[in-house]
């Protein structure tokens, strides 16, 4: 339990840090909140060269926002400081909804945006949450930055587009539009461990109540967040209904969803969990987006 | 292969100059080789929050930390909470009165899990309490007298 010997760095600049990468790449880990990675390292899963320490960067933990429609997180913004912020709560809400379900409160003092999703764990909360905002990323290497899409970004487990030469810096988030209703519901076999099935809803409604958009993303249902596009297509240009839902929800669990199994929940209790989230998260869903 | 580094730390007042190695936990480094042992190590990976110690007035896990990283940061564990040796801070009173602990090995982490979360909180429900303490398994008590510890030192604080 104790982790193997490695380099370390803690950087006091950017610069720095984009320069130890590039020299380093894929030998590297980066040390965010190290909620994840440390205990990977106590149990030698990982057992890095060199790590570098993130936090004396304080250049990129803030929360803003731009244009007043888009909000900006710093990748070592910590979970806590997300959580706490009340712009948050009230335009971004259905990241406000997520947050409590991230581990426990002493793991938010540490943990940090960019971790979460740069980590890219299938059973975290934060990629669900970016995929089903239609967040960005900005990753930055010593040869300048870029963007890359939420949809882009996932690539399976622990895998996303991130270069080995690169650090992920910024995330985007649109702030949720009018007439928008969210849900973020998960299952766990105790409050804070890891779901066994989560479901983040987006869904936008026209004036007269039908859907004009909608998104689903499964959490822990496939190898990475699962955006289920064709059964929430289904929502598209209807009005809530019982009946609509239900094939909603049994398209999702039975067709687009590739749970995987496990130790405490088999592929088809993995399922059954996803058709009554589904169901849950739409009623919350459309209820918000009428109240709004 | 080791990589050490010097490091200044101010753990419950006192400051210390130490030569550690980088993979070295924080935990290890306030037990082993400060001899502060009221931090108890249970599981290591984060789970059952025994280690929990108090880094610039936030609770976190002191076995997901390397002890590199807390070079120039302020630190607090459960010896640093009362006045003096001889003497209980409030919220241990209530612990000892309320039966709050049978064998005590969570318990230190629980009031460096408690301490920072009454301070923004100060009348919190029993919701609350039980979300506060989520983080931190204890195997002996079912949970039911560490909250009415918390609610005790509630009352008397108010």
């Amino acid at each position: 339990m104790k982790p193997a010997s490695f380099k370390y760095y803690a950087p006091e600049s950017l610069e720095e840090a984009l320069r130890l990468k590039a020299q380093y790449g894929d030998e590297a880990r980066i040390l965010a909140g190290g909620q994840s990675l440390i205990p990977a390292m106590n149990f030698r899963i990982m057992q890095p060269a060199v790590l570098l320490d993130l936090n004396l960067l304080a250049e990129l933990s803030y929360i803003s926002t731009k244009d007043g429609k888009v909000l900006q997180l710093g990748a070592m913004t910590r979970l806590n400081e997300v959580e706490g912020d009340v712009v948050i709560a009230d335009r971004v809400s259905l990241l406000h909804e997520a947050l409590p379900y991230i581990a426990h409160p002493q793991i938010r003092n540490r943990g940090t945006v960019g971790g979460n999703i740069a980590h890219a764990d299938p059973a975290a909360e934060l990629p669900v949450v970016a995929l089903a905002m239609d967040s960005r990323f900005r990753v930055q290497s010593t040869n300048g930055s870029h963007w890359i899409n939420s949809e882009d970004f996932f690539r399976g487990y622990f895998e996303t587009a991130i270069d080995s030469s690169e650090i992920l810096v910024e995330i985007e988030m649109p702030f949720l539009e009018p007439c928008t209703g969210w849900a973020f519901l998960e299952v766990s076999r105790r409050p804070g461990d890891y779901a066994m099935a989560g479901i983040a809803a987006v869904i936008t409604l026209d004036s007269n109540h039908i859907c004009r958009k909608a998104r689903l993303v499964y959490l822990n249902l496939s190898d990475a967040p699962l955006d289920a596009k064709q059964s929430a297509d289904l929502l598209v240009g209807e009005m809530q209904s019982n009946e609509l839902i239900m094939e909603v929800a049994i398209k999702a669990s039975e067709e687009e969803i590739m749970p995987m199994g496990s130790l405490h929940a088999t592929v088809n209790y993995q399922r059954h969990l996803a058709r009554i989230l589904t169901k849950r998260a739409l009623k919350l869903a459309f209820g918000r987006a009428k109240q709004t | 292969m080791s990589d050490n580094h010097s490091i200044n730390t101010t753990i419950n007042g006192e400051d210390y100059t130490s030569d550690v190695e980088a993979r070295m936990l924080l935990s290890d480094f306030i037990r082993h080789e400060l001899g502060l042992t009221g931090t108890h190590v249970g599981c290591e990976h984060g789970v059952c929050g025994a280690c929990t110690v108090i880094l610039n007035g936030r609770s976190v896990r002191s076995c997901l930390m390397f002890a590199v990283q807390a070079h120039g940061q302020q630190i607090t564990t459960v010896e640093g909470m009362s006045a003096s040796e001889n003497d209980l801070h409030p919220l241990q009173e209530s612990f000892r009165e309320a039966h709050g602990l049978q064998c005590g090995f969570c318990t230190p982490g629980i009031l460096m899990s408690l301490i920072p979360f009454l301070e923004e909180n100060p009348r919190p429900s029993e919701e609350e309490i039980r979300a506060a303490i989520s983080g931190n398994l204890c195997r002996c008590t079912g949970y039911q007298h560490i909250v009415a510890a918390v609610k005790l030192y509630v009352e008397r604080d108010s």
